[in-house]
């Protein structure tokens, strides 16, 4: 093997990672409100949506004015979505409360049709970071380190928070056992809020990164981060939604194998599954085959009860 | 008295769409509204199939629309005329491309295809349950969709299928959704659709009581699968035009969608959501271009352009946030009791 080839498969699995970063962080996002709530959120891909148009619409501001939007934005998003949808559900069947956050994301999504149009705009956060930085042979973009830096660092300061603060503490309690922690004196609705809100935060930060990080991400468009949704909340539960670790490294895997597929397989074929073209298919299938061989989740202990309820 | 009212079930959705139907021939109904109505009971073929599976077992499916994808496909590609398929498939097996079917022929094929599918997909994924079992069945919409979006040895690939033959009209579409309906209320009155319903409300006992639940789910998925099938040869006969992405994820929504909407647990609620939706769908349509008097009127202008699609998933977002068993809360029609009845039936055992 000759060594250009090396460091291209190098850069390969670097993108990867970064990509597995973006969608592992996702996944914390998804799994914190699945934890509290037993809901899962469809829409969270229209709160990065949000974000991003709030970011392309102030592409003339200062890039920090800029970013404090979209963060406001996409935190009051979320609050409103708690407020008018999550609440009133909180007692529905998971069916019906997935099918409301379907149709709060097709809201969402119709919306920004309707005022923005089906033409992306382009979001341009922080040109210094796009450029690339060559490390012993390897070019490598700026963003692609700091997405990685910073996903660590969310997940690291997220487990601090989770294990070292009360709040935290209650917040794994209710994941727990919900009706259990409030006779213990969980106020339910104040740990719902901050999990929403701290699951609002990094959807804003996806946003700031995703149009970076991934280069056809750069035009934001009424279903933007629809794709990427649906990928992680595969991976969540492939990863197992139960814990938020093997949710986010769930997430993680996906992107990691999204990433390298697409970097690895043949760009052309003409039966399924012999090039990038069938790149969906390839782990839609993969994912199906761990959901058989492990459905409780690949990243958890096995704990199966004698007859699984629906 | 339990056959009075179980006739009554049947009656209720089956006359309701027969109505719809007859309306819809009337001769003051112009031809778009009447293919409004067409697509409303193509509509209700496919969430009424995709009840067969979600109402009676419980599990949610965001995977029935690939088997409405193949049947749509199957029935599409094999009624464009040979002549044509050079141009609009070039890719196709040679057996594809040299044979096609007449109307009837092709929904049959696109049921069959469809069940079959069904079938080969279910025996693994039947053994899931709950979340794991929505997002593997989501998973089988995606190969689904990716390979009957790319592969051009089956289908057209990322191009448009065109020239297929638009049969589906009233007749069709009503004969359709008669149909898929009052299959689908033989099925959950036969000892099948009982021992899966029995497992939907508590597994444990049903298990108990004997009901193989992987069984029971596999046979109300094939069904439900040749059902969508079917659904999606009306679709496509009805369209005229099928692109991969035309049964995908906005379908898969929408329908799942009007199922909450109507209720989940009953066969009425299917009905009712379906139609429910169209109809304030098309109802925007209109207002948007301006056909609606009193919109007019009030507004002094058409409904601004785009306000059908925010309005469907408002709508469909207030009734699931106020009402989260649905518009019918999920029970069988029935007819309104009057007073008179009601103190003639006291004292009888009903």
């Amino acid at each position: 093997m000759t060594l250009a080839s090396t460091t291209t498969q190098v850069q390969t699995l670097l993108d990867a990672t970064a990509l597995g970063s973006i969608y592992g962080l996702m996944a914390i996002g998804i799994g914190l409100v699945f934890g509290v709530l037993r809901l899962v959120n469809f829409a969270y891909g229209q709160l990065i949506m949000a974000g991003a148009y709030a970011l392309a619409l102030t592409q003339d501001w200062s890039i920090i004015a800029s970013i404090a939007l979209c963060f406001a934005v996409v935190l009051g998003l979320s609050l409103a979505m708690e407020f008018a949808a999550f609440r009133p559900l909180r007692r529905a069947s998971p069916t019906t409360m997935l099918v409301a956050t379907f149709a709060i994301s097709y809201l969402l999504q119709s919306i920004a049709l309707v005022r923005f149009g089906a033409i992306g705009k382009i979001v341009v956060v922080i040109p210094g970071l796009t450029q690339p930085v060559t490390i012993g042979g390897l070019h490598v973009r700026w963003i692609t380190v700091v997405t990685i830096l910073v996903a660590a660092g969310v997940f690291v300061a997220l487990t601090l928070f989770l294990r070292r603060t009360s709040i935290g503490l209650q917040m794994r309690a209710a994941s727990i056992d919900s009706d259990t922690a409030r006779l213990l004196g969980v106020r339910a609705n104040a740990v719902i809020t901050v999990a929403v809100l701290v699951s609002g935060a990094i959807a804003a930060l996806v946003a700031v990164i995703l149009p970076m990080a991934v280069p056809e991400r750069i035009l934001v468009t009424p279903d933007y981060a629809l794709r990427e949704t649906i990928i992680v909340l595969v991976g969540v539960v492939v990863g197992g939604i139960d814990r938020l670790l093997s949710a986010t490294l769930g997430g993680f895997a996906m992107g990691f194998l999204v990433g390298t597929l697409s970097g690895f397989l043949p760009s052309s074929g003409s039966w399924p599954f012999t090039s990038s073209v069938y790149l969906d298919s390839a782990v839609f299938v993969l994912v199906i085959l761990v959901l058989l061989l492990r459905p409780e989740g690949l990243f958890t202990r096995s704990r199966r009860s004698a007859v699984e309820r629906v | 008295m339990r056959r009075a009212r179980d006739l009554v079930e049947l009656l209720g959705p089956l006359g309701l769409l027969v109505v719809v139907g007859v309306v819809g021939s009337l001769g003051f109904v112009s031809p778009a509204r009447q293919t409004e109505v067409v697509s409303a009971l193509v509509s209700v073929a496919i969430v009424v199939s995709l009840y067969v599976f979600v109402g009676n077992s419980g599990v949610v499916s965001f995977g029935h629309i690939s088997f409405v994808a193949v049947g749509a496909f199957a029935a599409g590609v094999m009624t464009v005329p040979v002549a044509l398929k050079p141009t609009i498939t070039p890719g196709l097996f040679s057996v594809l491309a040299k044979h096609s079917l007449g109307n009837v022929p092709s929904l049959a094929l696109a049921a069959a295809v469809g069940g079959a599918f069904a079938l080969l997909v279910g025996i693994p994924l039947m053994r899931l349950s709950g979340l794991a079992a929505s997002i593997a069945t989501f998973a089988v919409l995606g190969v689904t969709h990716n390979i009957l979006g790319n592969w051009t040895k089956i289908g057209p690939g990322a191009l448009t299928l065109t020239t297929v033959p638009q049969t589906t009209g009233l007749l069709q579409g009503t004969i359709g959704a008669v149909g898929v309906a009052g299959l689908a209320f033989a099925y959950q009155r036969s000892r099948y659709g009982r021992r899966l319903r029995a497992a939907r409300e508590d597994p444990a006992a049903a298990r108990a009581a004997g009901i193989d639940i992987h069984r029971e789910r596999l046979w109300a998925f094939a069904l439900s699968g040749t059902l969508c099938g079917f659904a999606g040869g009306l679709f496509v006969h009805q369209a005229g035009t099928l692109q991969a992405s035309d049964v995908y994820l906005d379908l898969t929504f929408l329908t799942l969608a009007m199922l909450v909407v109507g209720g989940v647990g009953s066969l009425w609620g299917a009905v009712v959501g379906a139609l429910v939706v169209s109809g304030l769908d098309s109802f925007l349509l209109d207002a948007e271009n301006g056909d609606v008097g009193f919109v007019n009127s009030l507004l002094g202008k058409p409904l601004w352009g785009g306000s059908r699609l925010v309005g469907v998933a408002l709508f469909m977002a207030i009734v699931l946030v106020l009402r989260p068993e649905g518009l019918t809360r999920g029970r069988e029609f029935r007819l309104p009791r009057l007073p008179r009845a009601r103190r003639l039936l006291r004292g009888s055992p009903a």
